[in-house]
């Protein structure tokens, strides 16, 4: 295992039965890093975490977390990981203080740690007037919040997000991305981001795309739409007659109620373009590909759909 | 060591406080015991004190007193006996993480398997011996007001076998709860627990009142075992008073105690106290290994069993 490395997955196997869930993958994360996790319901993303987290074993392949073996020393892993599920897990009925409490004694931590990272927590997460509310009378995003705070108690060293900003308000949202980047930053906290929000993904310094189990993707966002999706120039002032010129000159393009938009390979062939049709193009701007594209290049499927289908 | 056992009492502390928490879970446990109260105060209480009238040969006749301790004692014996297990059912955190999905939150933290177990069937056993506690409370308050006739060690052997069948029930939910991971099942196990326990334990009616046959399929249960020891030490200062201060004849009074169960009789044969503990405790016992051989078998299958249903979910099973 590198050094750099926090996870080393090799040649990872979970079969259910015919169903493929996982097939031979490996991949690692460096530590530090934002690394997101793509795919569509059932394409084997969501199993890798489990196996990662102890939750689930693994047919075959081997996995190192934090330098040490998932098969022989979970023990040692488990503290390393903190985890936001999809839905809410922790108890309604028990307030939040509760809930926080009874958490970080199962990962031995003392009452003085415990009251270092409560404050630290419901200070960046903004909670602090909800500590004795019970989980039940908390909103959504109160209790996402809640969720975040209960994974961060212990100071893991690796955080897996599964879809961790679904259904949250844009001003949460943020206030969760400040926390992690703040803690990515001072305490190099490593994160895995399973999400259907591209602009997340966008952000991450690597993209796996997952798909049928099998790893079709692993790479930069930058790269992946460099190599999986062409750029765009929108034009938002142009002469009336340049959609019928385009036609004419059989350009493929886009015209929505204030622009038109071409898909353009490159920047290269963006900048002929503009030069071709200077007289007609008076104000625009020129796009990178979108991951939604990526997404659709690399498995032929539509990522909008899962959000649909979520 | 010293860090599990402190991981240990967090968990216990935690199940604990979620049961009295949840006021649904806290109602619905105490409804068989509620049903026998009001069954108790609108016409059992009557038939049972017009049996014992019956029994009693002529000119002689018993204060109300008695026969109100009596019937109070026979009605407490089968609230506690019956609460011991379906407390114990309506009080499993387990199924209720199982559930809400919390146990996969309980999984990824650094606690053993063995201890999670542990601390479900610990706060189980306290539940549901903290319930029948209050209950034996109210049962002695209830019966220095009507007439009090226990003497110090029925009360401590009162205690004594409150653990033992607390025990028992415990275990019997805790080994359901390991084989039941849904809302509906959960639901049908304890529905059929709350209403057939009462029977089948001879709590709801003695079990000299069946035909032959019934009566010695209950007999052998080690229900009706736990049913009668609670009958002995609630019934046996009431029945010694009727002989010496009421002057109803041995044969009589030992006649009111068969018929209300005060004594299980297998082939003719009285079984003694030492029987029935042995038989409550054995099957604990037993229940016990059962339990961890079950936990040993299901270690990870349990888990493995939910995403084979949903094998790409991390809350596992809810897409």
């Amino acid at each position: 295992m590198t050094t750099n490395n926090i996870i080393e997955i090799q040649h990872l196997k979970k079969y259910f039965k015919e169903v493929k869930a996982v097939d031979d993958i490996s991949f690692s994360v460096k530590k530090g890093e934002l690394f997101a996790f793509l795919g569509l319901n059932g394409a084997g993303k969501s199993t890798t975490i489990n196996i990662l987290c102890g939750q689930l074993d693994k047919d075959s392949g081997k996995i190192y977390a934090c330098g040490y073996d998932l098969d022989k020393e979970i023990d040692k892993i488990k503290p390393t990981l903190g985890v936001v599920f999809q839905n809410s897990v922790l108890d309604n009925k028990l307030t939040v203080l509760e809930n926080l409490k009874i958490k970080a004694k199962l990962y031995d931590i003392n009452n003085e740690k415990f009251k270092d990272n409560l404050e630290f927590l419901s200070d960046k997460l903004e909670f602090k007037d909800i500590l004795n509310r019970p989980l039940y009378k908390l909103s959504g995003g109160q209790k996402r919040r809640i969720d975040l705070a209960r994974a961060l108690i212990h100071n893991p060293q690796i955080l897996i997000l599964d879809e961790p900003t679904t259904g949250l308000d844009p001003k949460t949202r943020i206030l969760v991305w400040e926390l992690l980047s703040s803690l990515r930053k001072t305490k190099e906290l490593t994160i895995i981001l399973t999400t259907h929000y591209m602009e997340e993904a966008n952000e991450a310094d690597t993209i796996v795309i997952i798909d049928s189990g099998k790893i079709v993707a692993n790479d930069t966002p930058n790269n992946l739409k460099n190599k999986y999706a062409n750029d765009f120039l929108r034009i938002y002032k142009y002469e009336n007659s340049l959609p019928e010129i385009l036609a004419k000159d059989k350009v493929k393009f886009t015209q929505n109620e204030k622009t038109v938009e071409i898909e353009v390979a490159d920047i290269e062939q963006a900048k002929n373009f503009i030069v071709k049709y200077q007289n007609l193009i008076f104000d625009f701007e020129v796009l990178k590909g979108k991951m939604d594209n990526v997404f659709l290049n690399i498995t032929g499927k539509d990522l909008k759909e899962v959000a649909y289908v979520k | 060591m010293l860090s599990e056992f402190k991981k240990l009492s967090a968990l216990v502390g935690r199940n604990i406080k979620l049961y009295f928490k949840d006021k649904m879970t806290f109602f619905v446990s105490l409804l068989t015991p509620i049903i026998l109260v009001v069954l108790f105060l609108t016409f059992l209480k009557g038939v049972y004190a017009s049996t014992i009238t019956n029994l009693l040969p002529e000119g002689v006749e018993i204060s109300k007193q008695t026969i109100e301790a009596f019937c109070g004692g026979w009605l407490f014996s089968s609230i506690v006996a019956v609460s011991c297990v379906t407390v114990a059912f309506c009080s499993n955190i387990m199924v209720l993480d199982k559930i809400n999905k919390s146990i996969n939150d309980l999984n990824i933290t650094p606690v053993k398997k063995s201890t999670l177990l542990i601390s479900y069937f610990i706060s189980n056993f306290l539940t549901t011996f903290l319930i029948c506690v209050i209950v034996l409370i109210i049962s002695f308050i209830y019966l220095a007001c009507v007439g009090f006739f226990l003497t110090f060690f029925d009360v401590f052997m009162l205690f004594v076998s409150t653990i033992c069948m607390c025990l028992f029930g415990s275990l019997l939910a805790s080994i359901v709860g390991m084989l039941v991971s849904s809302q509906g099942a959960h639901s049908a196990v304890s529905s059929l627990v709350s209403s057939m326990y009462g029977f089948i334990s001879g709590a709801y009616m003695p079990i000299s009142q069946f035909g032959v046959g019934i009566k010695t399929f209950l007999s052998f249960l080690p229900s009706t075992f736990g049913t009668v020891l609670f009958r002995q030490y609630y019934m046996n200062g009431v029945i010694n008073h009727l002989q010496t201060a009421e002057h109803v004849p041995a044969e009589i009074a030992e006649q009111i105690r068969l018929s209300f169960d005060g004594k299980l009789v297998l082939f003719d044969t009285t079984m003694p106290t030492w029987a029935l503990f042995t038989v409550v405790v054995g099957t604990s016992l037993l229940l016990l290994g059962l339990y961890i051989l079950i936990s040993h078998l299901k270690k990870r299958k349990l888990h493995q069993k939910e995403y084979k249903k949903a094998p790409n979910s991390t809350d596992s099973g809810t897409k």
